[in-house]
């Protein structure tokens, strides 16, 4: 990675964004009236969000290993929450050893190696023929077409989707080698901004609930006002990014609407396995399920629409 | 080097360690429902330190006495109280052994199931956890539940899945007066079961 001006001038803004919401949260938290629950909780957030941006910070540091063994980490522990909520039998015990222990980390290899080939098929075919059939040779079939949905789906979705996040760095785009960082930065920007934009228009002036069975935080103002304020954000980020200003907002408006739609699919699966969040290894948000839950789906998109069109 | 094993197993089960507040002061008897090998070394490693010192596992001897290696790690590591689940006799009364700990002031880690539970589910109590409790009045039973362990570690299976376990602390509970026997297994087996729902 080079360091270029850009990239300092995105890094310091993030930085000053996060010293703005701590200035803001120290005032809130010595407002009188004691203690409060809210402020307690954006506490916690925007300390974690310091802690994020600095592991984030390091391993884009590092280059594109770092942000492959970031992201590998990541799916490593999103897939951990994720299986450990959806029941499995002992039969599944070495399917999902294998899942753990040598799928995830031969996706992240063939992301750092960079096959785009198998990357790309990898867990939709191969991992998909291989998951039923070594449970399977463990005989145990009670529901088996239940449990071996889980486990592909958990790997799509904690693995396949996430890894396509550090793959940003390995596309060819024309005029733009080298800068890659810059497009991760960009789409990880766009997407968590959109997600704390949604809850702070939705804390703000949020009535109507859009699937009030699903997730009744997620309302109708927060919505558009989170994904238009976010589309802004991102439009105005196009000096850093190989797109002009209008792509650039296009691509954003689509990462925010791919964002909502993975936040709520994973609410869903929340909500049926009746659990307010995946985990509990990020003071104030929840699991690191419940933080890239925005990521999963707008990655693959992203990266494939970034691929057929740029490169 | 107990305080670093004890931080690894934690991150590796997802167990979290227990307030030392949970817990009374003096010796006490965790009774847990069991369906891993794992099952000992997450309650172990979720007590607090000072506690973790003075509290002992007790495990099945044919087991733990079989290879060299696992002598080493039962007795010399974990300070495990051995007893005899096969041929008792008067002379290798588990219950001597267990209540000689406590009398020292150790607390006891036991599986009152005895064995491994096959598919999770909490099996019958053996009586060994009445007569604990009639030969110390007064102690401490303390119900234990461990979830997802069976998951991380199945029985016969010998490479754990990393998956988050969890472990529920209940309330003390004491043999009543005049209580019998099946009675006091009953309450303490649906004690533990509680802390499943």
């Amino acid at each position: 990675m080079q360091l270029d001006q850009q990239l300092i001038w995105i890094l310091g803004g993030i930085i000053g964004l996060l010293a703005l919401s701590s200035t803001i949260t120290f005032f809130l938290k010595r407002r009188p009236g004691g203690p409060n629950k809210v402020v307690a909780n954006l506490d916690a957030r925007v300390k974690a969000w310091w802690a994020m941006v600095a592991v984030f910070g390091v391993a884009l540091a590092t280059g594109g290993l770092g942000s492959v063994i970031l992201f590998g980490l990541l799916s490593f522990f999103a897939l951990r929450e994720f299986i450990t909520l959806t029941p499995t039998r002992a039969g599944d015990h070495r399917t999902l050893f294998w899942a753990f222990f040598i799928i995830t980390p031969l996706q992240y290899y063939l992301v750092a190696m960079e096959w785009y080939g198998l990357f790309s098929i990898l867990i939709p075919v191969y991992a998909f023929i291989f998951v039923p059939t070594r449970s399977a040779l463990a005989g145990d079939s009670e529901h088996f077409l239940e449990r071996t949905a889980k486990i592909q789906w958990a790997l799509m979705v904690c693995v396949y989707c996430v890894s396509h996040v550090p793959a940003l760095l390995t596309l060819k785009i024309k005029g733009y080698e080298g800068q890659n960082a810059k497009l991760l930065l960009f789409f990880v920007i766009v997407v968590q901004i959109s997600d704390v934009l949604q809850y702070v228009w939705g804390k703000l002036l949020g009535k109507r609930a859009i699937v009030p069975t699903i997730s009744p935080n997620k309302t109708v103002e927060g919505f558009w006002g989170g994904i238009l304020s976010a589309t802004a954000v991102g439009a105005g980020l196009w000096w850093a990014t190989p797109f002009t200003w209008w792509q650039a907002a296009l691509f954003a408006f689509l990462l925010t609407l791919m964002g909502f739609f993975g936040g709520l699919v994973m609410s869903a699966i929340k909500r049926d396995r009746g659990v307010k969040d995946y985990g509990t290894m990020i003071e104030g948000h929840g699991g690191v399920m419940d933080r890239i839950d925005s990521l999963c789906f707008a990655a693959p998109v992203f990266f494939h629409l970034v691929r057929y069109i740029f490169t | 080097m107990k305080d670093f094993v004890a931080w690894l197993v934690r991150v590796v089960c997802g167990v979290r360690l227990l307030p030392a507040e949970a817990l009374p002061a003096g010796p006490a008897i965790f009774f847990a429902n069991h369906s891993s090998h794992l099952d000992f070394v997450a309650i172990w490693a979720a007590l607090p330190a000072t506690v973790r010192a003075r509290t002992r596992p007790v495990a099945g001897r044919d087991y733990w006495e079989k290879t060299k290696l696992r002598r080493r790690i039962a007795e010399g590591f974990f300070n495990a109280v051995l007893i005899e689940r096969q041929r008792v006799t008067v002379a290798n009364n588990p219950l001597a052994a267990m209540t000689a700990a406590l009398a020292a002031g150790d607390s006891l880690i036991v599986f009152p199931e005895g064995t491994r539970s096959p598919d999770g589910a909490i099996q019958e109590f053996k009586s060994g956890l009445h007569h604990l409790a009639r030969a110390q009045p007064g102690i401490a039973l303390i119900p234990v539940y461990l979830q997802n362990l069976s998951r991380i570690l199945p029985k016969g299976e010998s490479l754990p899945v990393p998956l988050l376990g969890s472990l529920s602390v209940g309330p003390a509970l004491a043999l009543a007066e005049g209580e019998d026997k099946a009675a006091f297994l009953a309450r303490a087996r649906a004690a533990v079961q509680q802390l499943a729902a």
